[in-house]
């Protein structure tokens, strides 16, 4: 009897220490001005939802604090001949509801990301074939050479297999079919990762709890649960940081940043993103959709287009509207960009002067009136930065009507299945890949009628040279050549004002002191460098 | 006229007025805020269209007395170096003539209906009137968000910022109209069945016609008390939807979106872009609610 | 009563046909949920199946039909954006909203009532000026310049209240309360009095009109000459008859609390449905949108209904049919 209550005792003392400990363990609250839309990570290509999701999943490959790629689920690959790789897969990691990870989840996972309903087919038809050598070894088929093919897997989160068949999940989740069968993963998750799913609810909070048996011991992180919670504006965002009630937040306003370092106990972290705000024009029709000029497009004109890049004085904008957290650039891309060469960055000069000279010599020596398509909740002060730009050609005789609008309005318009309705835009670009061909295809190639190639090339900008350049840039592996077409290609771009580059836009982060976090440059969130007190 | 003149000096209304300090203050500061911001072009020191008259460098410049601020710039420059004593003289143009053309037309619109339904009865009266009882169970706010949500989604894009002065206005006044609807229907009502009217319809004079003569003179009264109140109302509504993002842009910005604007730059010290403008709000329609106080009491014999 | 209140019923059906009919029509123009739905690489040719997937090809017609069969049943689609049913995204904010209502109702009441008393009996007072004075103000200030205030002066001036969201939330089943945590207290406290403001201003001016009126009555008059006290007269008769349109109106106006709190919720980030409207527009999340509204709509009939009712009851000359 007594040894029957001793144990009674003990056990609920156990229980005891078990409990509190929930109370000691370290959580990180944060706040992103959007939420994730989805959990399924196949269902949607968006830098946000991938990004966090990339704590609960992993790829083969992933990207350490310093955008450096690094082994993850694979442990190490060959190229065996140019478009066939290697990879050997790491043994003894477990998902989150203890099945092993093996060869067939990877397969399985491509195949998701190729079904119907996946955001992710682009990068699904970049592999041609998966081929299961042994449970940890698999070949990968790529349909022509992919110097970039690392780059690509990153963001290709392996999936359970089992778990998702007994889920009915096999297939990736469209809008369509959320809340129906087949939509498990949207509202459930089970990866790989550091962290694992505890409770969500959508626009509100999510929260994660750390998987104690994840495989890699040596990331830094000390945090136990986390806690992130969407806060859409600004400045609601900055007092619940000023306020003490979060640990990080995210993006921060730049105009933002003094007080945040004048305020006790929380700092502005910064440093440049990978993402390029730029100047379209279009220069594919014969007569500008909404101009005051009739019969002709000045655009086509590149000195109508150099005249524009004179007009516009970058350093002001980055002194006072960014506060001086931009980093002007004369590329398309961004130092942190695979393929990026320092020495072809040159900004174009500030030269009102020269920009009216030019317009005369085009036979626009009274200016000329052109609308300009602008987002207003899409990129760091995007609509401050239009109304500047609009009065920087003000003063060189150009009339700006300026139609801001939120991005879902403002992307409908100006993409594709708007018809490319624009005549002069603004548009920020981080290549998702981190390499430069991502830009080639996307922005500099000319458009194509199915709009698989310069989908987002969206004023028509068409260079045969370049085309033939991008053409080696996808497939040259010798790393001389292809930087070689990169330059001339950006020369190209140049001496035509085919875009008028304006910045990379800052990171821009408010963070509690003591709270030590890696910040990247394409601007994801990755949990395991999060050190708390 | 000098009659007229006379009976409204000599009258109580007048009398009223000036035995109320407060409500001569609130006269005068709405006159001058009217004034001032219709003649925004002479009076304002920068013309806020001209884009050539600003310079970015010159943004987020302090008040004048402050350290950092400029003669040039009394109130401080915005976040595009504009200065905001002369946003907010155009903005309040903007806000001011939303306001009164919404009133106007919702004012125009109410009369019509009113006098359609008191004068027809039956089914016309019925269904007219159920719209009115069903629009009023709605805030306006609710009614122009949608309006405007719905005629700005027809309209192209590059026509919305155009016309976004417009489509408040119609955003206003569709929800603004019931009031003086039913305040005309049951005055037409009791004229209606009045002998001169059946006299003057034997006559042959048309009817609408002897309604609007003898209607109007008798609530002109209450329907000028609506239309005040009223005003500072669309005022407030024209703010908010500017505010909430769906109002006028920034480029031709009423006080509303200089709020907005401003409201970023809170946290960061920058406190002259937001409150200024906030201030103007409230003065305006402050002054503009005391006057349609005052002559909602002056008018209303019970009440004194 | 039976045809009354069919009439009734007839017309509220039809009210809601119409508010179905604006909520479909108003989102069919907006935006685009398709480029929303899209990730950036997405090629034409998989956003073109995506819009037929969604539906969005049909003919309008279809679709309205569509939409009205699935909302009687209550079953309003599936979010573009969050991919969850709208039904469950709707059930969890409802809570917040109501309770943030509620609350400010609350508040309105417990000072419009005794501030509309008061300077209804002392119409000279100073002190009665100096309210009269405040609420004109309360109607002049705009409710986002209110909350903008707040927030600047409580939340990051002094750092006494906290500026957003409701604080800890206890889940009790289907309902989610906030009202049982200090945290959950501290964090409606700014919102509930922004929201407060105007409607207290309203009651104030209008229990003062109202009271005015009964006083000038003949039955307040031969209770004077009856010799009861002027406390007597002024609580038990006057305030007594002056509530019975108050509160009507003040039902009337829980429908408006509801709406107006769209602005105090974006302010405050309160995450309610008001909130959930406003990111809904933002993203053109048709599904959202129109389950919005068709709610609204709803309890704008219900309440109108029942306050129709209420008066048939108490007052017997609506009975007389016309």
């Amino acid at each position: 009897m007594k040894l029957k209550s001793f144990i009674i005792a003990g056990a609920s003392a156990l229980a005891l220490g078990a409990l509190s400990l929930p109370a000691t363990a370290q959580t990180f609250t944060f706040a992103f001005q959007a939420d994730a839309q989805s959990l399924d990570p196949h269902s949607l290509n968006e830098t946000f939802t991938l990004g966090l999701l990339g704590n609960v999943y992993e790829g083969l490959i992933s990207y350490d604090k310093d955008m450096n790629k690094v082994p993850t689920l694979a442990v190490g690959w060959e190229v065996l001949t140019p478009t066939k790789w290697r990879f050997d897969l790491r043994q003894g990691v477990k998902f989150h509801n203890g099945n092993d990870f093996t060869a067939e989840d990877v397969v399985f996972t491509w195949e998701r990301m190729g079904s119907e309903g996946s955001d992710q087919k682009t990068l699904a038809g970049l592999l041609e074939n998966i081929t299961i050598i042994d449970d940890y070894t698999i070949e990968i088929d790529t349909p022509i050479p992919n110097p970039t093919l690392l780059n690509d897997l990153v963001t290709m989160y392996i999936m359970d297999k089992e778990w998702a068949v007994a889920n009915n999940a096999t297939e990736s989740s469209s809008p369509a079919d959320a809340g129906r069968d087949g939509s498990y993963a949207t509202s459930n998750a089970n990866g790989t990762g550091p962290f694992m799913v505890e409770s969500r609810q959508p626009d509100v909070k999510t929260v994660l709890v750390r998987n104690e048996n994840y495989w890699d011991d040596s990331i830094p992180t000390n945090v136990q649960r986390v806690e992130f919670t969407p806060i859409s504006q600004a400045a609601t965002r900055v007092a619940a940081l000023l306020s003490g009630q979060i640990d990080l937040v995210y993006p921060v306003p730049v105009q933002d940043w003094s007080r945040l370092d004048n305020a006790d106990g929380v700092k502005a972290l910064t440093g440049p993103e990978a993402r390029t705000i730029f100047l379209g024009m279009d220069q594919s029709r014969d007569e500008l959709l909404y101009s005051s000029v009739k019969g002709a497009n000045p655009f086509k004109d590149p000195r109508v287009r150099h005249a524009f890049a004179f007009a516009i004085d970058v350093n002001a904008i980055k002194e006072t509207i960014m506060r001086g957290a931009a980093t002007p650039s004369g590329l398309m891309w961004a130092p942190q960009i695979q393929g990026y060469n320092a020495e072809a960055n040159t900004p174009h000069p500030f030269d009102p002067d020269k920009a009216r000279s030019l317009l005369a010599e085009a036979g626009y020596a009274d200016g000329f009136t052109v609308t300009m398509d602008c987002p207003n909740d899409r990129y760091v002060n995007d609509e401050k930065i239009c109304q500047a730009v609009a009065g920087m050609l003000a003063k060189v005789g150009v009339t700006i009507d300026l139609l801001a609008q939120p991005k879902s309005q403002y992307f409908a318009k100006v993409l594709a299945q708007g018809g490319y309705d624009t005549s002069f835009y603004l548009l920020g670009w981080t290549p998702g890949s981190m390499d430069v061909f991502n830009v080639f295809n996307n922005l500099l190639a000319c458009r194509n009628e199915e709009g698989t190639v310069g989908g987002f090339n969206l004023g028509g900008y068409c260079n045969e040279r370049i085309d033939e350049l991008g053409r080696i840039v996808a497939s040259e592996t010798d790393v001389a050549v292809r930087q070689a077409a990169i330059d001339e290609a950006a020369q190209i771009l140049k001496d035509e004002a085919g875009y008028i580059p304006l910045f990379q836009q800052p990171l821009s982060w408010g963070v509690r002191d003591g709270v030590s976090v890696a910040q990247r440059a394409d601007n994801v969130l990755d949990l395991r460098n999060v050190v708390m007190p | 006229m000098r009659d007229f003149l006379q009976r409204f000096f000599g009258g109580d209304l007048w009398w009223s007025f000036r035995s109320s300090p407060m409500v001569i203050v609130a006269a005068i500061t709405t006159f001058v805020m009217i004034f001032s911001s219709a003649f925004a072009n002479i009076v304002a020191p920068y013309d806020i269209f001209d884009l050539t008259q600003f310079n970015l460098m010159d943004s987020l410049k302090p008040p004048v007395w402050m350290e950092r601020g400029e003669v040039g710039f009394l109130l401080g420059t915005d976040d595009q170096g504009r200065d905001v004593l002369s946003t907010i003289l155009y903005g309040s143009r903007i806000s001011l003539l939303v306001g009164f053309f919404s009133v106007i037309s919702a004012m125009v619109l109410g009369i019509i209906i009113g006098l359609i339904a008191g004068y027809s009865g039956g089914w016309v009266d019925a269904v007219l009137m159920r719209i009115a009882d069903v629009q009023l169970s709605f805030p306006a706010i609710l009614i122009a968000l949608l309006v405007n949500g719905i005629i700005s989604g027809l309209l192209p894009g590059e026509a919305q910022a155009d016309l976004a002065i417009y489509v408040l206005i119609v955003a206003i006044s569709l929800s603004f109209w019931v009031q003086y609807a039913r305040t005309v229907r049951s005055s037409t009502m009791v004229e209606r069945t009045k002998e001169y009217v059946q006299a003057a319809q034997v006559i042959g004079l048309p009817q609408p016609l002897i309604l609007l003569r003898h209607i109007l003179p008798n609530v002109m009264g209450p329907v000028l008390v609506i239309a005040t109140i009223q005003l500072a109302l669309a005022i407030i509504t024209e703010a908010t939807l500017s505010f909430l993002g769906v109002g006028v842009p920034p480029t031709s910005p009423s006080l509303g979106t200089l709020i907005r604007i401003g409201n970023d730059y809170l946290f960061s010290g920058e406190w002259w872009i937001t409150v200024f403008p906030g201030l103007a709000l409230v003065i305006l329609v402050l002054a503009v609610n005391i006057l349609g106080d005052w002559l909602r009491d002056a008018l209303n014999p019970k009440l004194r | 009563m039976l045809f009354f209140i069919g009439r009734r019923l007839y017309q509220a059906a039809l009210v809601m046909l119409t508010v179905a009919l604006i909520a479909f029509a108003m989102f069919q123009y907006v935006g685009d949920p398709v480029s929303n739905l899209a990730g950036q690489d997405t090629t034409v040719a998989e956003r073109e199946l995506l819009k037929e997937r969604l539906g969005l090809n049909d003919s309008v017609l279809e679709q309205f039909s569509r939409f009205v069969i699935n909302a009687v049943q209550g079953e309003f689609g599936v979010s573009y954006r969050m991919r969850v049913p709208v039904r469950d995204l709707i059930a969890e904010r409802f809570p917040a909203t109501l309770e943030l209502s509620m609350m400010s109702a609350f508040l309105a009441l417990l000072v419009g009532i005794p501030m509309g008393v008061y300077t209804a009996l002392n119409r000279d007072s100073w002190l009665s000026r100096s309210f009269m004075t405040l609420s004109l103000i309360g109607i002049s200030l705009p409710t986002f310049l209110i909350g903008i205030f707040l927030i600047l002066f409580f939340g990051v001036i002094l750092q006494w209240l906290p500026t957003f969201g409701r604080g800890e939330v206890v889940d009790l089943g289907w309902w989610s309360t906030g009202m049982l945590t200090g945290s959950g207290w501290r964090s409606m406290i700014m919102p509930a009095i922004t929201l407060a403001v105007f409607q207290m201003t309203l009651i104030v001016r209008l229990i003062r009109a109202e009271m005015l009126e009964v006083l000038r009555t003949d039955y307040i008059k031969f209770a004077r000459a009856r010799g009861l006290s002027e406390r007597s007269i002024s609580f038990s008769h006057a305030l007594k008859n002056t509530l019975v349109p108050v509160i009507t109106i003040i039902g009337l106006q829980i429908g408006s609390l509801i709406a107006f709190a769209i602005i105090t919720e974006s302010v405050f980030q309160w995450p309610g449905m008001g909130l959930l409207f406003i990111q809904a527009i933002g993203e053109v999340d048709i599904p959202i949108m129109s389950a919005y509204l068709l709610l609204i709509g709803f309890v704008f009939v219900v309440i109108n209904l029942i306050v129709d009712i209420l008066y048939y009851t108490i007052d017997p000359r609506l009975r007389v049919e016309k």
